[in-house]
């Protein structure tokens, strides 16, 4: 087959085309839709859970009519609040994250970026996004069997989670819990294949590892993180399958006593599972943070016009985190009742990451100095990305340290800090990306009069929730807690629950300024240029929107790296990377 | 027209950029930690402050840069500076890199280890008081070793409403024992040895005040041990999840004055 008759062949039905499609760009499409469409689920759920710590035990008629069990006239119940709880966070970091990023962008530009014409496995890459659909609707179905949705906590710890009596939400709920997770993780086993074997295989000509822009570069690590890290969770949830139903004891010691009863389960310990758990717990973190890592550093050269700093040396912190990445997850169990010994490791290996992750912060700042600083909607959303990745990581710094995190492990430090890095990071990041990309994957351009709004709505409402709770950690306020009222040391932080809430409902709807900007510009956004960013990367080489197969007969040829700007004797501040040296000077 | 736009959004950016950095300040320098408990404690909060000092700095000042830079480069229609070496670019970074390797790695062994080893690798006192804190669904069940220091036997095979620790009645170093539900009782200036154990979920024993914490595991008995130094009652939380009314599995530590707590003892013994 020659590469023209693989560049024309559109397929000609509508469900073949568009439902069914195994074009990367649709499929990238379809998933960034879903992570939309689950967005507003999860950010649904936790606008109830605000409600709630805002104004403890109110009675919302209306709401007991849509949830008549959990609540039940109108009151939240304690276990509903940990179902939501439970799955805004599973949602929000598989469901949302994971999937716009990884299955949106991944997707949508790795061939673009590369100039393939395809993945390397389409059919795969069609079963991955087909493989979600399920997952998505068991983890939502989960809320409306008996006892509702899981409600162990996104990391779901045993026995809590495999004992059926010791919460309503681990009875059917869990179960489901797990089967959504065992779909997520085959559909992302399928795309994380695909990824790695399309960034190694399937680059045009002249595209050299060290061309490639850092969005490929940390869709390949993440991926291959992820590769390393979702088996061991996959068997670890197959274990506790088997704990909940098959009447093993991989996670349940004996001695265990529910409801005026002795289990019969002897052996195993629950601590297996959190090891096994925070195996790819912690790989994930960085699976969900490298790729809004990559698209931020990536679109800085683009709105200061000068080449990115410091490339080569953020792509080794890049294997340098990922590394490192594997063998830090003891951090997340200092007091677990594990030996305080590995502990000391776990902390002076969880510090080490401050180092690559400074290089590619300061990296991102001085990308600024010296450019000529634009600010369309994306560039506000780089902007927003490289606050949160500052300030949220330096959390990291009391809670890697064993020391500190005796007083502030589970409490809302830990939630705020998580929320600035894997919440705020990855949503800012995937923000400038829609808009940044949306004209190449609609033709149109999104309003950018909304898209200004919405940031600034959106940027400062999210910094103020987040940073607010890294206080009430220090505090001492506990995680995962339905109310606050029993505790006489937390009733001074009231007035804060209520705070934190009005700018949680600020946040939520403002988010509906980007859905209607989105939908709205998909049918009457103003027409796109081929390049409208004036930008170098190689997927403004194809037209826009690209086409089936994104190039017309010829495969681009690629001469430089990707942030040739301002070159000195080029013609124009954008040199793209398929203009050959003999036009203008290559200086990477 | 477009030059003065970005004149416009970066300084605006800028200036919240700078307002932010402030109230973050501000708010650190604020007290929010619980009043200070115990002996060990001194060395946590002596670690966290120096985080706070430390990492306060490092957001004033990349604030401060990030905020500046915004402002700068957003007036300039060429740009001021190309990059061609990449030593230039290397040594910037790992300056910066030096400088927090030291700040996390430096609070890590200077401060932070030795207090760890305190707290787990030193045995406890001689005359540490032995307290055994067993968690349930939703509470806290204490048990004092009484004047033999030796816990009676237990099983769960004997559990049963009336006795919810399964204390075997046959084993004579149990007679003296003393059991209390959701108080702990403890005397000032003396260490108490906790050893904690769960009958079927995991929680965690949370003391604010005491900066102690120590998740309790089923089927694993863990001991630790920490010196209350004032007298008062202190607030006992749970941290870990463990159902739906993890958010009311409140205990008590009461800090008594040797004296009082002898005639607590007492008075327990006799009713
Ligand atoms: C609309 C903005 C958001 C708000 C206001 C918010 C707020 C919250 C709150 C209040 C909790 C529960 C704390 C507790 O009861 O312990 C929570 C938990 C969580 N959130 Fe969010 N969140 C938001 C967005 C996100 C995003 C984008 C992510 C993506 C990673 C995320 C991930 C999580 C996770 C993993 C948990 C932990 C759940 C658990 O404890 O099992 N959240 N969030
Ligand atoms: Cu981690
Ligand atoms: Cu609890």
């Amino acid at each position: 087959m020659g590469e023209m008759s693989r560049a024309v062949h559109e397929p000609p039905t509508f469900l073949r085309r568009y439902v069914f499609s195994t074009d990367h760009k649709v499929i990238g499409i379809q998933y960034l839709i879903t992570a939309m469409f689950m967005a507003i689920a999860g950010g649904g759920l936790v606008a109830l859970m605000r409600m709630q710590l805002a104004w403890p035990g109110t009675k919302w008629a209306w709401l007991g009519r849509i949830f008549p069990d959990g609540m039940e006239s109108g009151v939240m119940k304690p276990e509903f609040y940990l179902s939501l709880m439970t799955m805004h966070g599973t949602i929000m970091v598989f469901f949302v994250v994971s999937l716009g990023l990884l299955g949106g962008f991944g997707n949508f530009l790795i061939p673009l970026q590369i100039g393939a014409r395809d993945m390397a496995f389409p059919v795969l890459n069609m079963l991955s996004y087909w493989t979600i659909v399920p997952a998505c609707l068991v983890m939502l179905g989960s809320f409306w069997v008996e006892g509702g949705a899981a409600a162990a906590g996104w990391t779901a710890y045993p026995p809590l989670s495999a004992v059926r009596t010791a919460l309503p939400g681990s009875q059917w709920g869990q179960t489901l819990w797990i089967l959504g997770m065992a779909l997520f993780i085959a559909s992302f086993t399928m795309g994380g294949l695909n990824y790695v074997t399309t960034i190694f295989d399937q680059r045009t000509k002249g595209m050299s590892m060290m061309r490639m822009p850092l969005t490929i570069w940390t869709m390949f690590i993440a991926s291959a993180i992820g590769l390393l890290a979702f088996p061991p969770l996959l068997a670890a949830a197959v274990l506790l399958l088997f704990d909940r139903h098959g009447g093993t004891s991989f996670f349940l010691p004996s001695g265990l006593y529910f409801g005026n009863q002795l289990l019969p389960n002897s052996g195993g310990t629950p601590l297996l599972w959190q090891h096994l758990f925070w195996f790819l717990g912690h790989p994930e973190v960085y699976v969900l943070i490298l790729p809004a890592l990559g698209i931020t550093l990536d679109l800085l050269p683009v709105f200061t016009r000068k080449p990115l700093f410091g490339y080569r040396l953020t792509v080794y912190c890049l294997y340098a985190i990922a590394a490192l990445s594997m063998i830090v997850w003891g951090h997340h169990m200092y007091v677990s009742g594990m030996s305080p010994y590995v502990g000391e490791f776990f902390a002076i290996g969880t510090l080490a990451i401050t180092v690559p992750s400074t290089i590619i912060g300061v990296n991102m700042i001085a990308s600024l100095w010296g450019g000529t600083l634009r600010f369309p909607t994306p560039m506000l959303f780089v902007i927003g990305a490289i606050v949160f990745f500052g300030t949220g990581g330096f959390g990291g710094i009391f809670l890697g340290n064993a020391t500190s995190d005796i007083q502030l492990h589970d409490t809302y430090f830990v939630v705020g800090h998580f929320h600035l890095m894997i919440g705020g990071v990855t949503l800012m990041a995937m923000f400038a990306g829609v808009y940044y990309w949306f004209p190449k994957m609609f033709g149109r351009m999104m309003s950018e009069r909304l898209g200004k709004v919405h940031f600034w709505l959106t940027f400062p409402a999210f910094y103020a929730i987040f940073l607010a709770m890294h206080y009430q950690g220090l505090a001492g306020m506990p995680r995962r807690y339905y109310a606050f009222d029993k505790y006489e040391y937390l009733q001074w932080l009231q007035g804060s629950h209520l705070h934190v809430s009005l700018a949680a409902f600020l946040l939520f709807g403002a988010q509906f300024l980007f859905l209607y900007n989105f939908f709205r510009s998909v049918f009457r956004g103003r027409k796109a240029a081929d390049n409208p960013w004036n930008a170098a990367t190689l997927e403004w080489s194809s037209p826009t929107p690209a086409p089936h197969g994104n190039w017309g007969e010829h495969l681009p040829e690629v001469h430089r790296w990707p942030y040739d700007y301002s070159v000195p004797g080029a013609t124009g501040d954008c040199t793209p990377q398929t203009t050959p040296a003999s036009v203008a000077p290559v200086t990477f | 027209m477009e030059a003065s736009t970005a004149r416009r959004v970066g300084s605006s950016l800028a200036i919240v950029i700078w307002l932010l950095a402030l109230g973050v300040v501000a708010l650190g320098l604020r007290r929010w930690m619980p009043p200070l408990a115990s002996e060990h404690g001194a060395g946590i909060d002596a670690m966290i402050r120096f985080s706070m000092s430390a990492v306060g700095s490092l957001i004033l000042i990349g604030h401060c840069v990030l905020g500046y830079f915004l402002w700068r480069f957003s007036r300039q229609d060429k740009i001021s500076f190309r990059l061609a070496g990449h030593h230039l670019e290397r040594r910037w970074s790992l300056v910066a890199a030096l400088l927090m390797a030291a700040i996390a790695e430096g609070g890590v062994l200077t401060l932070g280890l030795p207090v760890w080893a305190k707290v787990y690798d030193t045995e406890a006192p001689s005359n540490a008081l032995p307290i055994e804190v067993t968690t349930e669904q939703f509470a806290w069940n204490v048990r004092y070793a009484g004047p033999d220091g030796v816990f009676g036997r237990t099983s769960p095979k004997l559990i049963t409403l009336d006795n919810p620790l399964g204390v075997d009645a046959q084993d004579p170093a149990g007679k003296d024992d003393v059991i209390d539900l959701n108080v702990i009782r403890a005397e000032v200036n003396r260490a108490v040895k906790i050893r904690l154990r769960s009958k079927d979920v995991l929680h965690s024993f949370f003391l604010p005040n005491l900066r102690v914490k120590q998740d309790s595991v089923p089927g694993m008995t863990i001991e630790f041990w920490f010196v209350p130094n004032k007298t008062g009652t202190f607030e006992l939380a749970c941290a870990e999840l463990c159902g739906l009314g993890h958010y009311e599995m409140r205990g008590l530590l009461v800090v008594l004055t040797t004296e009082e707590f002898q005639k607590w003892l007492q008075e327990k013994k006799n009713g």
